[in-house]
């Protein structure tokens, strides 16, 4: 194997803030990276996640804080210092040069001999499967086969961390699912850590090692897609995290669990992080929701949509809150339907949290 | 030969739809009367002066031809033309790129470009005037200069004041228009390349340049064309009977004060024909260089 | 991009801006040195005049005949802006919506009035035109300078009429909006702001154009630019404040216009607009 990342043990993102003017547009990042990591960086659209990754490749300067490559500093470097790869959202490729010049940009940086340009370049092509691309231009490829070409550009350079800017979101659906797996693969194969920036939460579940969720330039949640699927830490999150249906209530304590008002009745839900009696916010996914004969809550339905295995469907309860949630039977606008969710799938938030 | 189903012939369209179908209605006839207008003004003269210069008051139908290519005090007129225009237009595109590189990183370029935009828009007459007042030998720059003890240059009335007023009245223009290119070029290209390795020396070589030639090239024709027609400055701030008698003079001198207008046409062509010559060989260039588009892909 | 420039990044950043207002400074003492000249009694062998007045402005009103070769000059320059405009607008409403068979061929033949400068093809032109009893009066001057014009607000319309989505005028026309009517009521309201930048930037050219005008011209139909070459031409005869107070004159002419058209339109659409379009050479 002629490509292989180079070895480090961790990079450190220490108190990282930029702000524009009067704009904060990252408070205080920290977070560890270890090397072969895929990490991804999930939020909505401007929530710090790319001015992130751009202070990270050295594009945007750091206004306070710093970041650490094992012992060395590196938040002063300038792009070109930093070797870390980098794919960006529009692939930016090298307009007036044919596949591999782009692919070997990097290597001819470096100053390295031709024929080890060429050794590197063919089996950069390898990997990402464009063997026979080699000489035509950008502008003669298919967006997927840009995105390629942006891809081994990034890796052939043999990078200890590896920057991707929302690659994948010019791509369409079917496409966008065969790529990330592609990319997940020449991940593996490199060994590279990865940092990548998504607002795609389920892109960002199938592909990383620890997903970082950030809102408003902060990190508000760093974990494992396990842990950010099932214990989102605030509301904000789990709301990203596809916890659709979010009521606010009173709480009474009943156990180890909490009593929430939902549709005017009482149902039992699991507290996160110290939530106690009082002022909640309780987080129910649609999916978690099911349709009960018997269960506690009654909704008469307002829309239904069909998608194949089952209906996502949004109702009405009786003291007017709107509820998301599934139905593998039909169901059509009007009819009457008792919802009910498990104790565990009911994520009870002190309100003060958020 | 395989047996053709016999088919019943087609309606026959009316013509209005036929020509509709070329996008030829009465739409496209609004473009006619700028057509004539450009045809009957432009093109004919053009083709009429074209004609005239084979038709001399006197000779063969080459004389007027003959006449300027054995004559030095005429077809010197091209050398000075060049010395002038060639100098002028490497001077006025090659310093505007690194200016521009500049510029197109200021926020607020629009007091630049206002300020920029005054020289164009005055004229080269009164540059001309202006430049004969200031670059006098008692004008203010003549004295700074003799205030730092550097003596007094002559800047009018020869070579010189002329190929500043070219710079002048030239450079806002090329700088306008490089920046514009470069403005068009994708930055997203400049920052893959420096993640890449590549310096800012490197980025300018392998990025900006050739992306930027094909805007170049095209500054460089419309540049030269412009110098290499200079006249009113070439004759009030320059020496119009000596080293700045460009071949705007020899046409001018021929139509108004010889009155033959045959010979003017001809020295108007040979002009153009300059022109066109410089032109193409700059086109010509371009094909060596990258010819496409500015971005970097989809998205 | 990136942190800490180095030294010798910040001193070649230095000497660029030296240039820069390098630039910018002799041409404003350019101007400056008109200015004070024209105000000033006399002048030699010193920074300044030796007292200022105005007569010099009287003077050069009556010696050059300012009033009538202003006049003439509006004419001439209303004269091109109306018929560029009513030959240009049409012309570059039925290139922006229409693919006629040798559409590359009409585009290439607008470009050429604007590539090739006036000296190139004015002495031809003005041959024709005082052939055609044409020349040496206003009628000569006003059509010789329309021939850049026309094509420049061609050129520089196209893109604005594309900017106007093509269904509006789909759906006039399904209410019963002829062409001359689609233009009167639905056109010119939507493209108000394009024209009204073409035409300034038209208006500014010409005021500022020599060569055509100075090929066509008579006694009686100079502009101001051409009798301010002729005063200079002749500047040992006259004084030369005089001369600079019309050279004031000028200016003030032109610059004022281009504040007007500058409230509308970008300063480097003055220069780039058209000249883009030859990319596509």
């Amino acid at each position: 194997m002629v490509i292989a990342a180079r070895d480090f043990r961790e990079l450190r993102l220490d108190g990282m803030s930029r702000n524009f003017g009067a704009v904060n547009a990252l408070t205080g990042v920290t977070l560890s990276v270890r090397r072969g990591e895929f990490i991804a960086l999930l939020g909505p659209s401007g929530c710090g996640k790319s001015t992130a990754l751009n202070c990270l490749a050295g594009l945007l300067t750091v206004s306070s804080g710093s970041i650490w490559l094992d012992k060395t500093r590196i938040d002063r470097l300038a792009p070109e210092e930093r070797g870390f790869g980098m794919v960006f959202q529009n692939y930016a490729l090298f307009p007036h040069m044919s596949v591999r010049k782009n692919i070997g940009f990097g290597l001819s940086m470096q100053g390295l001999a031709k024929a080890e340009i060429a050794r590197k370049v063919n089996e950069a092509l390898a990997i990402v499967r464009l063997g026979d691309q080699g000489y035509k231009l950008p502008g003669q490829l298919s967006g997927g086969q840009q995105q390629r070409v942006a891809i081994a550009r990034a890796i052939v350079i043999e990078p200890p961390l590896v920057l991707m800017d929302e690659p994948l979101s010019n791509l369409d659906a079917k496409l966008r699912l065969e790529m990330r797996a592609e990319i997940r693969r020449i991940h593996e194969l490199i060994g590279s850590a990865t940092i990548y920036v998504t607002h795609d939460q389920e892109e960002a579940l199938s592909l990383a090692d620890r997903i970082v969720v950030m809102r408003a330039g902060e990190v508000r949640q760093v974990g494992t897609p396990e842990d950010l699927y099932s214990r989102p830490a605030h509301p904000d999150v789990a709301e990203f995290m596809g916890y659709r249906n979010q009521i606010g209530s009173r709480a009474e304590k009943s156990g180890n669990l909490l009593n929430v008002i939902v549709g005017g009745v009482s149902l039992a839900g699991t507290p996160v992080d110290g939530a106690g009696e009082g002022s909640v916010v309780a987080a129910i996914r649609p999916d978690d929701l099911k349709v009960a004969a018997g269960g506690p809550i009654s909704v008469r339905v307002e829309s239904s949509q069909y998608h194949g295995q089952d209906f996502y469907c949004s109702g009405r309860t009786d003291d007017g809150a709107e509820l998301y949630f599934r139905s593998e039977k039909k169901v059509t606008k009007g009819d009457s339907v008792r919802l009910a969710a498990d104790a565990s799938r009911v994520l009870v938030y002190s309100r003060a949290a958020s | 030969m395989s047996d053709r189903a016999v088919e019943a012939p087609a309606e026959r369209l009316p013509l209005r739809v036929r020509l509709a179908l070329y996008d030829l209605d009465g739409v496209t006839l609004l473009v006619l009367p700028a057509v004539l207008f450009v045809i009957a003004l432009f093109v004919y003269p053009f083709a009429y002066g074209f004609v005239l210069s084979f038709e001399p008051k006197k000779g063969a139908w080459f004389a007027n031809y003959a006449k300027f290519f054995s004559d030095p005090f005429l077809y010197d007129t091209i050398e000075a033309t060049f010395r002038l225009a060639i100098p002028a237009t490497l001077i006025n595109v090659l310093v505007s790129i690194p200016v521009a590189l500049r510029v197109r990183r200021m926020r607020n370029r629009r007091v630049l470009t206002t300020i920029l935009v005054i020289p164009i828009t005055l004229g080269t007459v009164l540059i001309a005037e202006g430049l004969l007042n200031y670059l006098g030998p008692q004008g203010w720059f003549n004295r700074t200069l003799m205030l730092f003890g550097l003596g007094q240059i002559r800047l009018v009335h020869n070579y010189t004041g002329v190929m500043l007023s070219l710079i002048l009245s030239g450079f806002p223009f090329t700088f306008l228009l490089t920046l514009s290119y470069l403005t068009g070029i994708d930055p997203s290209l400049e920052q893959a390349a420096a993640t890449l390795g590549a310096k800012a020396r490197a980025r300018f070589w392998t990025i900006l340049m050739p992306l930027l030639a094909q805007g170049l090239a095209i500054n460089l024709c419309l540049s030269f064309v412009q110098t290499f027609s200079v006249f009113p400055s070439a004759v009030l701030l320059g020496a119009p009977a000596g080293a700045t008698r460009v071949i705007s003079i020899a046409a001018y001198q021929a139509a108004y004060e010889q009155y033959d207008s045959s010979m003017a046409s001809a020295i108007a062509m040979i002009m153009g024909f300059c022109q066109l010559f410089v032109v193409v060989l700059i086109l010509a260039a371009r094909r060596f260089v990258y010819r496409g588009a500015a971005g970097g892909g989809k998205g | 991009m990136g942190p800490d420039k180095s030294a010798s990044e910040r001193l070649w950043a230095i000497a660029i801006w030296a240039l820069v207002i390098f630039f910018i400074l002799n041409f404003t003492a350019m101007i400056a040195t008109v200015l004070v000249n024209s105000f000033g009694t006399r002048w030699f062998n010193a920074w300044l005049p030796a007292s200022f007045t105005t007569r010099w402005y009287q003077s050069a009103w009556d010696e050059f005949q300012l009033h009538d070769v202003l006049i003439v000059t509006f004419e001439v320059v209303g004269a091109v802006v109306l018929f560029s405009g009513l030959l240009g607008v049409p012309a570059a409403y039925a290139l922006a919506r229409r693919n006629f068979p040798g559409k590359q061929f009409v585009i290439l033949l607008f470009l050429l009035p604007m590539l090739i400068p006036p000296i190139t093809f004015g002495i031809p032109l003005a041959t024709v035109l005082y052939q055609a009893r044409l020349g040496g009066n206003m009628s000569g001057v006003i059509l010789a300078n329309l021939v850049p014009t026309v094509p420049f607000v061609v050129l520089v319309m196209i893109p604005f009429i594309e900017q106007i989505d093509p269904r509006v005028e789909a759906a006039a026309r399904v209410f019963g909006a002829g062409t001359g009517r689609l233009f009167i009521h639905i056109l010119i309201p939507l493209l108000a702001p394009g024209i009204l930048a073409a035409l300034l930037l038209v208006l500014v050219r010409t005021i500022a154009m020599f060569e055509l005008t100075f090929f066509t011209a008579g006694p009686g139909s100079q502009t101001l630019v051409v009798a301010l070459y002729y005063a200079v031409y002749a500047a040992g005869v006259r004084a030369g404040q005089s001369i600079d107070a019309m050279a004031v004159v000028y200016m003030l002419t032109t610059i004022v216009w281009l504040l007007i058209a500058l409230r509308f339109v970008d300063p480097t659409q003055i220069v780039t607009r058209a000249k883009r379009e030859a990319t596509q050479l």
